[in-house]
């Protein structure tokens, strides 16, 4: 019996939340159709951006008559929410709103998204029902170790969880020792983090001697909002026996619960009829069709405080036009094993640091500490991987630490083509994230 | 007869060494020798405490990462040619050296040595039957004192 089959127990019955994951594909297209149309006519009505958009191309939201022309409508992006800051993109009245959440820009004014009543009945539902694909029952125990507050993270999957009848452990980010402690103590099921987070937990609970097969109760952990590799989730199952699923989502769309995958893992089922998922290519913006790889673009269906049409994710994926034989009808993208904001371009050529990761992981003792520094020397690019050496590749002698460097610049070089330095640094001294993580330096810009 | 030596990842940077030290001199662990192994970014630092079990938990808490491995204390003669002497025995023996290093204090009229072999009870056996001084840990922490 696989790890898989194991951890979910496939004659569980269908949680009834999730019955709109298995909508026959006419009737789903249908109400994908009439609520796109609600929609359109709520943002013209409502966010003069929008509404100078459309005019300027000439459209009107009665041209909207089947799914296929969202491609007469404009897109959306992170720069809109930052331009029209704070309240520009709403589309309802600050009396509606219920609650504000933010994301950081990575310069200057975050994005403020505003959510009404129903926005966020809407949102939880994704998140229960990514719990509920993932496995999770009332039963469980889930320590939500995400961020509260403006960060989506936190908020987002305790709302889920709560949905679902768990008993939920709000316990946010930060202080290790007190999350391992109730871990353990109040017998944890479910961990929902970031992958970065979850693994400093599992470092920090194999120093204290904690084994996570043995002294912990953990079967499934959600794991997003940060890039992460199948590599690393190989690498999470079998430090820790648990099932790790990948939670996609974002602040602009809703939060988590956007997509997440179910036990066959053929990419990442998206809540469709919420959020109508596009593939576009990235420098024409036409529309590709499904099945074609570009950059994954949301439109919000049923959103009313900040709804988005088209937003562009920045997210490379592609949607997949095989049927998942789980029976869901929603469709799956690929999970994000890039942004595009993430590109690196090293000496002319594209690197995404997804890319670095994979080739690190392939060797076996390697733990995933590791940072990425790229810099220049005269005119060259140089990329240089910071590596923390573990007890298991430690070995008291010069020469196997200089093979294990020469067999993991062989492994990065295979996949990116370009030599990294690799330089192998004491445990514990790269910089631990507690919420996303940022492992690429990039002191270019700074010269 | 064979000791146990704890060594340890390091990086090569200043101040790097100092931080080991000082971790050990807080527990009160004297060390009684060590030798450095180093490329241009890192390098391997092994000790010969006596509370090599102490030790290497402080530092593993301290967040090291410590292996432990035996090695061979050898006294020889300290005079012209007596390492020649100790090296003549353990080549016939055919038992490579992996890295030696020196104690720091005299054992008599003779120095110590230690030795990582490759094959550590073929090589003991070798210096025994030549009649060399061989140290436990006995020995050799009461000599060290």
């Amino acid at each position: 019996m696989s790890l898989y089959e194991f951890a979910h127990d496939l004659d569980t019955p269908v949680h009834p939340v999730s019955a709109p994951d298995y909508m026959p594909v006419d009737q789903l297209r249908a109400l994908q159709l009439h609520r796109l149309q609600g929609l359109v006519k709520r943002v013209y009505e409502n966010v003069p951006l929008t509404r100078k958009r459309m005019d300027e191309r000439g459209v009107r939201p009665e041209h909207i008559k089947t799914l296929k022309d969202i491609a007469l409508l404009p897109f959306s992006m992170k720069t809109d929410l930052r331009d029209e800051y704070p309240f520009g993109l709403f589309a309802s009245p600050l009396n509606d709103i219920v609650r504000f959440h933010c994301s950081s820009g990575t310069t200057g004014k975050p994005i403020v998204i505003g959510n009404t009543q129903n926005d966020i009945r809407v949102w939880q539902n994704g998140c229960m029902r990514a719990l509920a694909m993932g496995g999770v029952r009332s039963s469980d125990v889930m320590q939500v170790a995400y961020g509260y507050g403006l960060f989506t993270g936190g908020l987002g999957l305790h709302y889920g969880g709560e949905g679902l009848g768990c008993a939920v452990l709000p316990i946010s980010g930060g202080n290790t020792d007190r999350q391992l402690m109730l871990m353990k103590d109040l017998c944890v099921t479910v961990i929902a983090c970031t992958p970065s987070y979850f693994l400093h937990l599992i470092d920090e609970g194999m120093k204290k001697g904690i084994d996570f097969r043995k002294d912990m109760k953990l079967k499934h952990g959600f794991f997003g909002a940060e890039p992460w590799t199948e590599e690393m989730r190989n690498k999470i199952e079998s430090l820790t026996g648990i099932v790790a699923h990948d939670i996609y989502g974002l602040t602009e769309i809703s939060g988590p619960g956007v997509a997440n995958d179910c036990q066959y893992r053929h990419g990442l089922h998206v809540f469709e009829d919420h959020f109508y998922p596009e593939i576009i290519d990235p420098q024409t913006l036409e529309p590709l069709p499904d099945g074609e790889k570009g950059e994954l673009v949301f439109t919000t269906l049923t959103r009313t405080g900040t709804p988005m049409l088209r937003y562009r994710t920045r997210d490379l994926s592609r949607i997949r036009t095989e049927k998942c034989p789980c029976g869901r009808t929603i469709r799956t993208f690929e999970r994000i094993s890039a942004r595009s904001d993430d590109m690196l371009i090293i000496r002319g050529v594209n690197v995404f640091p997804s890319q670095i990761e994979a080739g690190l992981l392939s060797i076996d003792a390697v733990l995933p500490h590791y940072r990425i520094i790229v810099n220049k020397d005269g005119d060259l690019d140089t990329i240089e991987i910071q590596v923390e050496v573990t007890h298991e590749v430690f070995s008291d002698d010069i020469k196997s630490l200089e093979k294990l460097r020469a067999r993991i610049a062989h492994a990065v070089q295979r996949i990116i083509n370009i030599s990294a330095k690799i330089t192998l640094v004491e445990p514990h001294t790269l910089p631990r994230s507690e919420g996303k993580i940022c492992r690429v330096t990039d002191l270019r810009k700074k010269a | 007869m064979k000791i146990k030596q704890i060594s340890l990842f390091l990086e090569n940077k200043p101040g790097h060494l100092n931080a080991i030290c000082r971790t050990l001199a807080n527990a009160g662990i004297n060390i009684v020798t060590l030798s450095l192994a180093d490329t241009q970014q890192f390098g391997i630092v092994r000790l010969i405490v006596e509370e090599w079990q102490k030790a290497k938990d402080i530092l593993e808490a301290a967040g090291y990462v410590v292996n432990v491995r035996e090695v061979v204390a050898a006294a020889v003669a300290d005079r012209p040619g007596g390492m020649a002497e100790l090296l003549d025995v353990i080549g016939k023996a055919d038992v490579n050296i992996e890295y030696m290093y020196a104690f720091t204090f005299r054992h008599g009229k003779e120095a110590v040595l230690v030795f990582r072999f490759d094959n550590p009870d073929k090589a003991i056996e070798a210096l025994k039957a030549a009649g060399r001084d061989v140290l436990d840990a006995v020995a050799l922490f009461s000599k060290a004192k």
